[in-house]
């Protein structure tokens, strides 16, 4: 079987080919376009040029259906069961046995419970709504149901991320038992440990291009990471001596250097902070610094500073800042009151007011304090700020009554940014700031980066994007599987050892030593 | 300044112009229409559904619904009756204790529905069963007659042919646009109605201002009550049955988004007119009730649909 694809513009000219009765591990970075390539195999989404075969026959799926016909199963990161639903409808919903139009409970439910015996889910009830179950089982339901239907083809995109060890193993005794009736499997998942033990080739992508496919015998989990940073072996030998090498050239380029704007006040502390995936994150930032996060998809990224902000109601810990007494803050509204804005990661979600004017958006986090008196709007000065901040921020616009949901993505992203502007606050949480933005309106952010700084803020930077992180920050910090396992000067950072670093809380405790070592 | 009138008056202009020609058809079609009386009695009668109309704009912009409103005036009307016949009290107090009760049952509706999370519409129905209930308790399912000490707010006045409730109901509605307008409760109304959890991400808490979106509805009732008694000179425990239908259908034809974040009072008020103007003139022509019933209901369908093409053609040209 062969797949090729081309000139998509998250992946260029990848080749991939599955063999039947093997499973094939796709590894890469955030980005790399895994689950593109596999939404691409299982129908989900285009493919623009290339094409794919299967068992020498033209396959072009162009919906989910046309793909599962064929055989081609995929299950997704997002779980996809109806949560209202009983687990036996979930698992044989668009098959459901009937007659004349009438569900046969008796036969569904036997033919469920085969399902599940299958995965050896005999604690799972298929009378039991899928709200009642936990992830785990959730995720093993929709396994599960993706098996009961016959395919040559299955598609796993980190299925064992909401798994505990023995589901996991579990999974694996499976997906072993596919592998000798001969089904494909392409298997996605950050926990190389996982791939190393059950796959029998590796795939990595980087940037959307084929880096390498061998056997995952010949590939140690250091060759993997390497392969998805781009930097191969024996160019890392020389790393630590080089790093050693930067890092006495660079504390003497800070104490020199004067663009570095830090300055000794702490604005922001956080300590031992726990919500949900969040485990135990500590840092502090300075006044000026600019303070970047790394991680994979799905590290907890997000959800930290959804916890600083009081977004989400944190466990324990603490969050200080600039000198106020430390709290955990349980609205956002007692966060901004401290001096904290967030620019959200999905601004149509939860950043913007998409209907509404950039008049109205801009001065919606500052209203009471700064645009009204006695509770009365004062719209000659909501007016005049709003005007300036679209000529600060560079927005294009017919002018400020435009509706913010007419404007393009990246100015969209500067009337986020300019409602917490208004506010004179002392923190900046960024969730993603320059995702799905042009060039200019990035280079108007990091304008802002640089102002911000110089006037004495703090700047926390949640990205995905590597290069944007090494560009901007003073500090870097990389989070994995909800800690924050390494905290670096940028200059001290180099591309693969953030990415090594990613994958650490996914690796257990015997690999760690190793690359300890 | 100038610029400004007419900008708001192109916004109105639409609904103006409807009702306009709805007055012009009913005038040719019927000799007696267009007669000061005519008017005067249609605005005289109608108060309670502009009252009604100003807090349910609100409700609507926060993206809530109150189905309670028509028990809670007939609530409200009880209350007043009640504590004036039986318990001797004066107009003014009883009015007070009349406030009381429509108010807190309209926060009892905004906290429930907000704190626990559970749609307005739904907890707005159960009030709608309970108000009415209530009101049949304590009446005893009669209706009272109060007579003529409750009867000036809504008779007209000696020196203009208007009811004081009247006037008292243009006042709220000039009042409520400014509320809406010109505030920052209202401005974090309409935000709300557009996104609440945006609103929430900017550091404010939506869950107070919602709340009393309800409250300030549940006060107009009170209102409203005030004008239905005086109008009926009696509490009539099934009094406004059906009110709350026609307060939202008045919004919806002034173009307010049952999805919250659009609205506006003035617009709902002269959708109460049109609603108004359509049934008095057709009982004038001498149409059936049944067959006003429909014209009314297509007439409502009809403004909806206009203001969703408006919508469209502005998205395609915007």
């Amino acid at each position: 079987m062969t797949k090729r694809y081309g000139n998509v513009t998250v992946l260029r000219d990848v080749d991939f080919d599955l063999r039947s009765g093997e499973i094939h591990a796709l590894l890469g970075a955030n980005g790399a376009g895994k689950s593109t390539l596999c939404k691409m195999i299982a129908g989900l989404t285009e493919v623009t040029a290339g094409g794919m075969r299967i068992e020498g026959d033209v396959y072009a799926p162009h919906h989910k259906q046309a793909a599962e016909s064929t055989g081609v199963q995929i299950i997704q990161q997002e779980l996809n069961l109806i949560p209202t639903l009983n687990v036996a409808e979930n698992l044989l919903l668009n098959r459901l046995p009937s007659f004349a139009g009438i569900v046969s409970s008796r036969t569904l439910h036997r033919q469920a419970r085969a399902a599940l015996d299958r995965l050896q889910l005999d604690d799972v009830d298929t009378y039991a709504l899928v709200s009642q179950l936990g992830v785990g089982h959730r995720q093993m339901v929709e396994i599960a149901a993706a098996l009961a239907r016959e395919c040559k083809i299955l598609i796993l995109d980190e299925p064992t991320a909401a798994l505990s060890g023995s589901e996991t193993q579990l999974l694996f005794d499976q997906l072993s038992q596919l592998r000798d009736r001969g089904v494909g499997m392409i298997y996605i998942s950050h926990r190389l440990d996982e791939v190393k033990q059950i796959a029998d080739r590796v795939t990595v992508l980087r940037d959307g291009r084929h880096v390498g496919t061998e056997t995952a015998e010949s590939m140690s989990t250091d060759q993997m990471v390497q392969r998805m940073s781009g930097e191969v072996a024996d160019e890392r030998s020389d790393e630590q001596p080089d790093a050693e090498t930067r890092q006495r050239a660079t504390t003497s380029a800070v104490s020199a250097d004067e663009s570095d704007r830090r300055n000794d006040s702490t604005v922001l502390t956080v300590e031992a902070l726990c919500c949900g995936m969040v485990r135990d994150v500590s840092f502090q930032v300075r006044g000026g610094e600019t303070f970047g996060i790394a991680g994979l998809v799905g590290s907890g990224r997000t959800e930290l500073l959804r916890a600083i902000f009081g977004a989400d109601r944190a466990e324990s810990g603490q969050v200080c800042v600039a000198g106020k007494a430390p709290t955990r803050f349980g609205h956002p509204s007692q966060a901004v009151a401290a001096g904290l804005a967030m620019v959200t990661e999905d601004r149509k979600q939860n950043g913007l007011l998409l209907q509404q004017s950039i008049r109205c958006n801009t001065s919606l986090s500052a209203m009471i304090k700064r645009f009204s008196r006695f509770g009365l709007i004062r719209p000659a000065r909501e007016a005049t700020v709003a005007g300036q901040m679209c000529r600060a921020m560079e927005t294009r616009c017919t002018g400020i009554e435009q509706s913010v949901g007419t404007l393009s993505g990246g100015n969209q992203q500067k009337v986020a940014i300019a409602k917490w502007l208004t506010r004179d606050a002392d923190v900046f949480l960024f969730d993603e700031p320059t995702r799905g933005i042009d060039v200019g309106a990035r280079r108007r952010i990091y304008e802002l980066f640089d102002e911000l700084a110089s006037a004495g803020k703090g700047i926390v930077i949640v990205s995905s994007d590597l290069d944007e992180l090494m560009e901007t920050c003073d500090r870097i910090a990389v989070m994995s599987a909800g800690r924050l396992v390494e905290t670096r000067e940028r200059s001290l950072w180099t591309e693969d050892a953030i990415l090594q670093a990613s994958f650490a809380g996914h690796r257990t405790k015997e690999s760690q030593r190793l690359t300890g070592t | 300044m100038k610029q400004k009138l007419t900008q708001s008056f192109l916004q109105y202009a639409g609904l103006l112009g409807v009702l306009v020609l709805l007055i012009a058809v009913f005038s040719l079609s019927s000799k007696n229409f267009f007669q000061t009386q005519t008017l005067v009695t249609i605005a005289n009668s109608n108060p309670d559904l502009i009252f009604v109309s100003v807090g349910m704009t609100l409700v609507l912009i926060v993206a809530g619904i109150d189905l309670s409103v028509g028990s809670l005036i007939a609530l409200g009307s009880a209350v007043i009756g009640v504590l004036m016949v039986r318990h001797e009290w004066s107009l003014p107090a009883a009015f007070s204790v009349c406030l009381l009760v429509t108010g807190l049952c309209g926060l009892f509706n905004g906290f429930v529905s907000v704190w626990f999370s559970i749609p307005s519409f739904i907890v707005s129905l159960g009030m709608l069963e309970m108000a009415r209930g209530g009101t049949k308790v304590i009446t005893d399912s009669q209706t009272m007659y109060i007579g003529s000490r409750v009867e000036a707010f809504g008779e007209p006045l000696q020196w203009v042919p208007l009811s004081p409730a009247f006037l008292v109901a243009v006042m709220t509605v000039i009042a409520g646009q400014f509320l809406l307008t010109k505030t920052v409760f209202g401005r974090y109304c309409v935000a709300i109605g557009t996104n609440e959890e945006a609103v929430r991400m900017s550091g404010i808490r939506t869950a107070p201002i919602t709340i009393a979106a309800f409250m300030i509805l549940g006060l107009l009732c009170g209102l409203a009550s005030l004008s239905q008694t005086s109008r009926l000179s009696s509490a009539d425990p099934n009094a406004a049955i059906g009110l709350e239908l026609s307060a939202i259908a008045a919004c919806v034809i002034g173009g307010t988004s049952l999805m919250g974040g659009r609205g506006s009072v003035v617009a709902s008020f002269i959708g109460v007119l049109i609603i108004a103007v359509l049934q008095s003139g057709l009982a004038q022509l001498g149409v059936e009730d049944a067959i006003k019933q429909l014209i009314t209901g297509a007439v409502i369908i009809a403004a909806v649909l206009l203001d969703a093409l408006r919508v469209r053609w502005g998205r395609r040209s915007g």
